[in-house]
């Protein structure tokens, strides 16, 4: 079967719904040269009118599209660097998703954030390397952080067609990742469902974006001493909470990766949820970088910083070892 | 029923204003306003409003040259423009009153109320950023070659946000079909305009090549003119223009100010400005008895829509998460199962 990579994926899915909508755009910075390599060979595909240059107007530009979308194009606006979804973070959460409940349910606001290098980036120092996918969650915004190329793919074409705003966060770690695919199998996946990629009886082990490769290699090197149930949430809002209900029902154990910083970070809502309503039998445990991380520019100071594998796996066997509650 | 239904369907393509329906316009909406503020003191409108009492001839001249395909983007001081484009005055009393039958289901209020039937779409409560919103609906327009113009209108305390000439840099570069509005009244809250703007309103827009002028705001006919010019111009492919509107609130920046009583203001200054109100200017261009039918229209149609508000329903808190996403997805309750 071809290999297929992430980044290929991403540029597949937004070429494709291109082809099949001709109220898809796209708008962002460095078009003309494709900089950021999502969309490659688009200018000569579909045209300036389709695939436009924008000044660096990051505010202006998603205010832009917000009125794209309502008056009936569905815009997908990309972004080069994380940080630049904090810039329009007021433009995306208080306007874009906004507008449908403001108006009383008249008019939505079909557009697509895509982030197609998010987080972590080795030596670019502290603005360059956020990962704000929690923050988006907690303004009710629907966020997916796909990490394999099929749910690239699928995420980013059902983002597209979603009738509102979605922020999509392709983590830089994940674009180089490939795949075996059967182009067939290409197809939109839905939002709100998450995936186990590694089914597991002692501890339910949520990861999301490239820390879910570094969990499957955790529950891998720890097979035959611990069967790890590797959960993908894949949309970070609104959250599978059903298919977590139903892993933790059957292990009762939880460790969750998470990229986001420790303080309200994604990790710190799956924990809280979990410690109300799911059948815990020992304390969980997460993974995340610090509290409000700002890392520095030398790999050195940015590397510790960051969730690693041996946290992972070291999360995972302190669940394993506690007895239980109070004990 | 819209105010504008007795307004000849033809005017937005005449050079010449109609003045009877101009002042019909600003008489509707200096009661309407009227009536609003007297819901707020009855505790109906529990938000409180910010009136444009004192700008109506912006709204009504504005929006007179427009046609019902064209656009409007309006802002927190924006009943006028609803009006003036046709937006149902019940519905919008209702919207202010937070009733179920608002024209956003209470969902909008007097801040930020929509009505996409009269292609009102929206007044966005983060100033100047309607301006780059109205820019992506005009490309979004010339794009499918289409003849729709967007007039977006802001405040004076607009033109020192940064986002506002991001609007118009992408405006002018790609020559969109946007008519911007300043409806400059002198004060952003309680800060006079000098203390707020180095150079001028026109400056911002002339910086972008953009044509720009300032304009009486107080005449609705000046004000008809000099917008119908841009109007034209957006139509024709000739891109945006800037229309400063001189203007003047009689009221407080919001009816909080009825408690309030802040002193930004000299009364002399209130007084100059009551000396072009901008009802008696346009009334003097209609004839008494015309007038006097007008008014008495106006009032009976105000009756039917304060009643009509106030017999509304309340919304139904059960329906108050109907609406946060167009699939209906519905957020998890904020106590425990």
């Amino acid at each position: 079967m071809p290999k297929l990579s992430y980044l290929k994926a991403l540029h597949r899915a937004l070429r494709d719904e291109m082809d099949r909508d001709e109220s898809v755009f796209v708008l962002g910075e460095d078009m003309n040269f494709a900089l950021t390599n999502t969309t490659s060979g688009f200018l000569d595909r579909f045209g300036a009118d389709r695939v436009l240059e924008m000044p660096l107007s990051e505010q202006g530009f998603t205010n832009f599209a917000t009125g794209a979308a309502l008056a009936g194009r569905r815009p997908v606006v990309e972004f080069q660097i994380p940080f630049l979804l904090l810039l329009v973070f007021e433009q995306i959460t208080n306007q874009a998703n906004k507008f449908l409940l403001m108006s009383g349910g008249q008019r939505s606001v079909p557009v697509t954030y895509l982030m197609p290098a998010g987080g972590h980036r080795p030596g670019w120092g502290a603005q360059h390397s956020d990962q704000p996918y929690s923050l988006f969650a907690h303004m009710g915004v629907k966020t997916v952080l796909p990490a394999t190329p099929t749910d690239a793919y699928g995420l980013l074409t059902t983002a597209i067609r979603d009738d509102d705003p979605v922020v999509v966060i392709g983590p830089l770690a994940c674009l180089g990742v490939r795949e075996d695919v059967d182009h067939a199998d290409l197809v939109p996946v839905p939002l709100g469902k998450g995936r186990i990629h590694r089914a597991g009886t002692d501890v339910t082990l949520v990861a999301t974006g490239h820390l879910v490769h570094e969990a499957i290699a955790v529950a891998d090197d720890l097979a035959g001493d611990i069967s790890v149930e590797v959960f993908d949430p894949r949309t970070v809002y609104p959250f599978d909470w059903d298919l977590l209900a139903e892993s933790v029902g059957r292990t009762g154990r939880l460790v969750v990766a998470d990229d986001t910083n420790r303080f309200s970070g994604l990790g710190a809502e799956v924990l809280a949820t979990a410690a109300e309503e799911l059948p815990l039998r020992v304390p969980p445990k997460r993974v995340s970088r610090p509290d409000g991380a700002v890392v520095g520019a030398a790999p050195e100071l940015d590397a510790v910083l960051q969730p690693t594998r041996e946290q992972i796996a070291d999360a995972v066997r302190s669940v394993l070892k506690e007895s239980g509650w109070g004990a | 029923m819209s105010v504008l239904d007795e307004v000849p369907a033809t005017e937005a393509d005449s050079a010449v204003p109609d003045s009877a329906a101009l002042y019909r316009t600003i008489r509707f909406i200096r009661r309407f306003e009227e009536r609003a503020v007297e819901l707020v003191k009855a505790g109906e409108i529990r938000s409180g409003i910010h009136p444009c009492i004192g700008q109506e001839a912006v709204a009504a001249g504005a929006v007179a040259t427009l046609d019902a395909d064209d656009v409007v983007l309006s802002s927190h001081r924006g009943h006028g423009h609803l009006l003036a484009k046709g937006c149902d005055p019940a519905r919008l009393m209702a919207e202010l009153a937070g009733r179920a039958t608002g024209i956003d289901r209470g969902r909008g209020g007097s801040f930020h109320p929509s009505d996409f039937s009269a292609n009102v779409f929206n007044a966005t409560g983060t100033v100047g950023h309607g301006a780059a919103i109205a820019a992506g609906i005009g490309w979004a327009a010339a794009t499918a070659g289409s003849p729709r113009v967007v007039l977006s209108f802001f405040g004076d305390g607009a033109v020192s946000q940064g986002a506002l000439l991001e609007g118009f840099n992408l405006a002018a570069l790609w020559r969109l079909p946007v008519v911007y509005v300043c409806e400059n009244n002198g004060y952003a809250t309680t800060l006079p305009a000098g203390a707020a703007i180095a150079g001028t309103v026109v400056g911002r827009g002339e910086a972008f090549g953009i044509p720009s002028s300032s304009v009486d705001g107080q005449d609705a006919e000046t004000v008809y003119a000099a917008v119908r010019e841009a109007v034209v111009r957006a139509r024709s492919g000739g891109g945006p223009s800037l229309l400063e509107m001189r203007t003047y609130r009689y009221h407080g920046h919001h009816t909080f100010e009825l408690k309030t009583r802040l002193r930004y203001r000299e009364q002399s200054e209130v007084d100059s400005w009551l000396g072009r109100d901008p009802l008696l200017i346009q009334a003097a261009r209609v004839a008494e008895d015309e007038r006097a039918r007008v008014d008495a229209e106006v009032e009976a149609r105000l009756d039917e829509v304060v009643r009509f508000a106030v017999a509304s329903p309340y919304p139904d808190p059960a329906t108050a998460t109907d609406h946060l996403h167009a699939d209906g997805l519905r957020p998890r309750p904020g106590s425990a199962r």
